[in-house]
């Protein structure tokens, strides 16, 4: 049962927690703010390519984000399989940067952990930022097998003559290339961690003299 | 002429060709390319999903030890690099509370970056600095006779407006027309090829490279160009699969810009790395490639 006493026109907790950190992240997007600008017109969702296999459109999320359902969005396979092609950000009459705030809402949900398990997008991004971490370049290779034996091994399997292919031609290695400057990419990674500061609290406590409609950016 | 090169981590393996072809084109041209000292991934669309500021200070790091190097154009010949390293650039300029994080990350690491790189592709330098003129009067192999579908995918010419328009950019068209090559209605030359989506819902990306190819096939092309190591590889790797799932035949030889350039300018096949490309040459391309170079 739901013991949170809550303010009309207020949003529940879990809404409140993540739209703030998705707003932290997307406001630092150059541009970002002009999510609020969006007509509804749809040329996001008519001109990108893979909006086919989306279950929710590239409009549709900021439909649903306006209405306070932003878990239903990061809950969704929409922010996953966007390519980054740019074509919303390009014909978007508003200037909307559609695909960063996508970024914005891929990152929040992994921040989150709201993604399916195994998540193909998740696992993926995730091998990629390790092994760039540990040798300061990608290596494809070990990136796709990490990938798929965790994924799906059968599928790894079929690859295998594309991979042979590829090693034929000499367009494989099954070494990764390390940088001499690991050690500079390590101090900054350090850093960084530092840099993250937990979620600041909201400024107006939710008590028994807060009355009215009050709505949470 | 002299650049500073940043050739990506794709182009040391995957794409070696577009490495190799790339080089050979500079060569034959008289420009001189200077690789990068030490260069690192720039993180491409993946480590921008998970970590914004650290996305940008990695990719910070290849900007700030090129202007350290004294050079002032850095030419980026994978899509996604170039994206990635133009946005580092634009996203540093107009927010300063990202260029203060970076600027942090990059002191720890005892650099600095104060945002004068030019990031270029090589299709722009060609094109605007070496200019399509002097191209034409270096080439030694005439293109006359053949049919190109130019494929710039979306990264080069997209988000912000770059050398040439988001849409229907006409720069590859241009200059192998020039050369004398004709470029087929290919209206499909900036949709996107799915990307890494092929690894992640292989079903959905080979649904768009299923439709570049019967749009390139059905115009007439011999052969697909493009600018990109990751369209290259989906666009000539599971050719066979999509014949498969989708039946008509999707055979055709996919290069990299510079290959086919390079074969303009006289380079070698083996100085292109023509063989290294998983769809051996058809027969237009082959003859080309056998006739001597004035």
């Amino acid at each position: 049962m739901n013991t949170e006493r809550r303010i009309p026109g207020s949003l529940p907790e879990p809404e409140r927690t993540l739209r703030r950190r998705f707003l932290a992240d997307a406001l630092l997007v150059p541009g970002g703010e002009r999510v609020s600008r969006c007509l509804q017109c749809g040329c996001c969702t008519g001109s990108c390519p893979v909006s086919y296999a989306m279950d929710i459109s590239p409009r549709t999320v900021i439909a649903l984000f306006r209405a306070a359902q932003i878990e239903e969005i990061l809950r969704s396979r929409t922010i996953w399989i966007c390519a980054s092609c740019y074509m919303c950000t390009t014909r978007c009459p508003q200037a909307i940067k559609i695909t960063d705030l996508l970024y914005a809402l891929k990152r929040t949900a992994m921040d989150s952990g709201l993604y399916p398990e195994r998540f193909p997008v998740y696992l993926l991004s995730k091998n990629f930022v390790q092994i760039v971490n540990r040798y300061g370049r990608n290596h494809e290779i070990l990136l796709l097998a990490r990938y798929y034996l965790r994924h799906n091994p059968l599928a790894l399997l079929q690859l295998l003559p594309l991979g042979w292919r590829m090693f034929r031609r000499g367009r494989t290695s099954f070494f990764p290339t390390k940088i001499k400057g690991l050690a500079a990419i390590r101090t900054m990674l350090h850093a960084a961690e530092t840099l993250k500061v937990p979620p600041a609290k909201e400024a107006v406590e939710y008590g028994k003299e807060v009355v009215g409609y009050r709505a949470v950016a | 002429m002299e650049y500073l090169y940043y050739p990506g981590c794709s182009l040391e393996y995957a794409a070696k060709p577009y490495d190799e072809s790339l080089r050979a084109v500079f060569r034959a041209l008289g420009i001189t390319l200077t690789e990068l000292e030490d260069w690192n991934c720039c993180g491409a669309t993946m480590y921008m999903s998970v970590d914004e500021t650290v996305s940008l200070a990695i990719s910070a790091r290849n900007l700030a030890l090129a202007e350290k190097s004294g050079h002032h154009d850095l030419i980026a010949p994978c899509s996604a690099c170039y994206t990635v390293l133009l946005k580092t650039n634009r996203f540093l300029r107009e927010s300063p509370e990202l260029k203060a994080k970076v600027d942090l990350l990059l002191g720890k690491a005892g650099l600095r970056y104060n945002l004068t790189v030019n990031i270029r592709h090589p299709l722009d330098v060609l094109v605007n600095d070496v200019g399509i003129e002097v191209i034409g009067l270096c080439a030694k192999r005439t293109l006359d006779g053949l049919q190109l579908a130019p494929y710039y995918g979306c990264q080069i010419v997209r988000p912000e407006r770059g050398f040439d328009d988001r849409e229907f950019p006409t720069t590859m068209d241009r200059l192998f027309e020039r050369l004398g090559a004709s470029c087929v209605y290919f209206p499909l030359k900036t949709r996107c090829c799915g990307g890494m989506l092929m690894t992640t819902f292989p079903d959905v990306a080979l649904k768009l490279v299923a439709e570049l190819l019967e749009c390139a096939i059905a115009n007439g092309a011999h052969c697909i160009l493009t600018t990109c190591p990751m369209c290259q590889v989906n666009l000539e790797a599971y050719q066979k699969r999509i014949t498969r799932k989708f039946g008509s035949s999707h055979d055709i030889p996919v290069l990299y810009f510079t290959q086919l350039l390079g074969m303009a300018l006289g380079c070698s096949e083996k100085e292109l790395g023509l063989k290294r490309n998983l769809v051996p040459l058809n027969k237009a391309l082959a003859e080309l490639a056998c006739q001597p170079a004035r």
